[in-house]
């Protein structure tokens, strides 16, 4: 199983789906480093 | 971003909302772009990669923080298809480092 605290996290989100930017928070706050943050829109 | 750190010490974290763009992203950042279109085709950058959603993630997150940014999305996506669409990628991308070792 995956272990979120002290890994350095790539969030990559879409509009239509999940965040970045909420992905980010969610992992910050499980213990993780965000390196990468995006948010991507396909229309 | 993501030749600066070993593969081991970084995770990818999707909230795509299909299997088929989490299929897709998860092979981008595991065995390149599958669709030879973007800067990533033919750069295996092997990383893992899970969805947002998936249970071994959601497990960590705070459920406070879970029911503010994903509960609401996640209702609306087929989180399971999800789940198994980037489980297929990364066994696909264990099994091709094992072969290599």
């Amino acid at each position: 199983m995956i272990d979120l605290k002290g890994k350095k996290v790539i969030a990559l989100g879409e509009r239509d789906g999940v965040q970045g930017a909420a992905i980010a928070q969610c992992a910050s706050r499980a213990g993780a480093e965000i390196v990468l943050e995006k948010t991507y829109c396909f229309v | 971003m993501a030749q600066r750190f070993r593969p081991e010490d970084v995770v990818v974290l999707l909230g795509t909302p299909t299997a088929d763009s989490s299929r897709l992203y998860a092979m981008t950042v595991t065995e390149g772009d599958p669709s030879w279109a973007g800067a990533l085709a033919g750069v295996a950058l092997g990383l893992p990669v899970y969805h947002i959603t998936e249970g071994a993630v959601k497990a960590q997150i705070a459920a406070e923080d879970y029911a503010e940014h994903v509960e609401l999305m996640e209702m609306a996506m087929d989180a399971p298809a999800i789940a198994e669409a980037v489980r297929e990628v990364r066994e696909t991308q264990t099994a091709r480092e094992g072969d290599r070792s």
